[in-house]
């Protein structure tokens, strides 16, 4: 059975004029890494929140079909029993600092204050998440004299250190520089190797097609496509409907026009690039 | 008007010295990005060009105005500057007065306000967004209406940070669209970014920094083609410079058509 089940999903906000996730159905197993891509507005944050409980018991609003994630239903459960398995990082990271803690170190051990972890285990805990995302060095540092890619590290940390069996990411590396972001890709990807079920909003094609299992392409609350990132990432469909695409692809198609690309699979990826390109 | 930085210092009041010793001259007119890893001074840095943070040794010279004489108000007529965060900016009840705010505490006439705002607005797509409450918008448009609210100000110099995080393609393209306009005017534009293609393809002249120091700086080919000094700042080179490496191209390419070129 699968991990996520989301049974004929449909939500409005409170205050939106039409639903923002459609009849959305989607099954995730145990352990698989897949990326949700589309334009702004698709409903990708929403589908992170519907994953997280939020929607709908903290937004309210209009809701419709059924979530699962291990068996459990979202309808019949509590965003206090929903969050011990199931972590979200926002798209935003100043939104998700507590304001209550003087040091990194204090705010990543918050969470497991709140489930009552004995202080012991905590400080372990606490120090490994920080060796693993790599920011043991500003554990004495304030959360808020931080820069943008720092405090984004720390919220993706703040998530990590609960060990949740779902990871929900919200655009995670927005604000992270570009060696950054290919390193948070490899640690989401090693969690997923773990036995850690992740869905993460991305917009960089590259690293999506390098460590995720799956692509799902959500425009205007609806699923236009889903499959192996190569597949999806390289589809016509995507770049008409305005998706972005990775310079890889745009480049081996404008090179395909000019005959001067000649396999029949455009490249997402370096290594695919250079295989095709090569002499 | 120029930016001149001569051995610019600066550390926070928690001890964290940011700013080891800047020194830069960026011409007028000048499209300039600056990356470099998260923590390296890139906001700390552009913030003393508007004078939110000043000098702790060493000087920031704005068309002749030493910024530690001049008030962040005064320096406003010359330095427009789009936070990274659009919610740490607004405040207004709709579109239209946020955008107009700028450019009437700057003095203009009445017909120059109106002209600058109507130009603001049409570049950045908002006009029918005019009456909205800005936090009735999503994200990507409070992005648009933060942009809308610094060119309104008509300064010689316009800043951005970050401008393209959480922008779909769709609005990546405005971005570029409204920094070739404000080049065609004449502006200097300075962008942090970490979108290094997007980086390659709109900007002339790029400065690495790396931890509090200028690490890199000069035309966009030759600085994003050195791949292990850019490491160092956790950089890496855009996506064509690196194919190009990889399938041993002599020049260093940065732009489709410059690989295109190079590979027929």
């Amino acid at each position: 059975m699968a991990f996520i089940n989301l049974q004929n999903v449909t939500y409005k906000y409170p205050l939106t004029k039409g639903p923002v996730l459609q009849n959305i159905n989607l099954q995730v197993r145990e352990g698989e890494f897949v990326s949700v891509i589309g334009p702004n507005g698709a409903g990708k944050s929403t589908l992170c929140y519907a994953l997280a409980g939020f929607v709908p018991h903290f937004f309210k609003g209009e809701f419709s079909g059924e979530i699962e994630v291990d068996g459990k239903q979202s309808s019949k459960s509590t965003l206090d029993e929903w969050v011990l398995n199931v972590g979200l990082a926002f798209q935003n990271p100043f939104n998700q600092i507590s304001g209550a803690k003087y040091t990194v170190f204090e705010e990543l051990a918050f969470g497991l204050e709140n489930i009552g972890v004995p202080r012991d285990e905590m400080k372990v805990r606490v120090e490994e998440a920080m060796a693993l995302t790599g920011i043991s060095d500003l554990a004495d540092r304030s959360p808020y004299s931080l820069s943008g890619g720092q405090q984004q590290r720390v919220a993706l940390t703040s998530i990590l250190v609960m060990r949740p069996r779902l990871l929900v990411l919200d655009e995670p590396t927005s604000q992270m520089d570009p060696i950054g972001t290919r390193e948070v890709f490899g640690v989401v990807r090693r969690m997923a190797e773990q036995g850690m079920t992740v869905v993460m909003v991305e917009h960089k094609m590259e690293w999506i097609a390098e460590f995720a299992d799956r692509v799902i392409a959500l425009k205007e609350g609806q699923i236009l496509m889903e499959g192996r990132p190569n597949e999806v990432l390289t589809s016509d469909l995507l770049t008409e409907n305005g998706f972005g695409v990775s310079r890889y692809t745009s480049t081996a198609r404008e090179a395909k026009k000019r005959g001067l690309w000649r396999k029949d699979h455009l490249p997402v990826t370096l290594d695919e690039a250079v295989e095709g390109f090569k002499k | 008007m120029n930016i001149n930085i001569k051995d610019l210092r600066f550390t926070y009041p928690t001890g964290l010295e940011a700013l080891k010793g800047i020194n830069l001259t960026i011409d007028s007119g000048e499209q300039v990005a600056i990356v470099g890893q998260n923590g390296a001074g890139k906001t700390t840095l552009v913030r003393h060009f508007n004078g939110l943070l000043k000098p702790a040794s060493g000087s920031v010279i704005i068309g002749g105005w030493d910024t530690a004489k001049y008030s962040v108000a005064k320096l406003a007529s010359r330095v427009g500057y789009v936070f990274q965060n659009p919610d740490e900016q607004l405040f207004s009840r709709d579109v239209l007065t946020e955008v107009s705010f700028g450019p009437r505490n700057l003095g203009y006439s009445k017909e120059k306000i109106d002209e600058l705002v109507k130009r603001a607005m049409a570049l950045t797509e908002l006009n029918d967004k005019a009456e909205t409450n800005p936090y009735d918008l999503s994200p990507t448009w409070r992005k648009m209406v933060a942009l809308a609210s610094i060119i309104a100000m008509d300064t010689s110099i316009v800043i951005f940070d970050e401008p393209t995080t959480g922008q779909d393609a769709v609005n990546v393209g405005r971005i570029a669209h409204v920094i070739a306009e404000l080049k065609k005017e004449g502006k200097t534009v300075i962008t942090i970014t970490h979108d290094i293609d997007f980086c390659a393809e709109n900007f002339e002249r790029v400065i690495a920094l790396s931890k509090g120091q200028v690490l890199l700086d000069g035309h966009t080919r030759e600085v994003l083609g050195q791949e292990e000094t850019l490491a160092q700042t956790y950089v890496d080179p855009p996506q064509l410079t690196r194919l190009g490496k990889r399938l041993g191209l002599k020049e260093t390419v940065t732009r489709q058509e410059e690989f295109m070129q190079a590979i027929t």
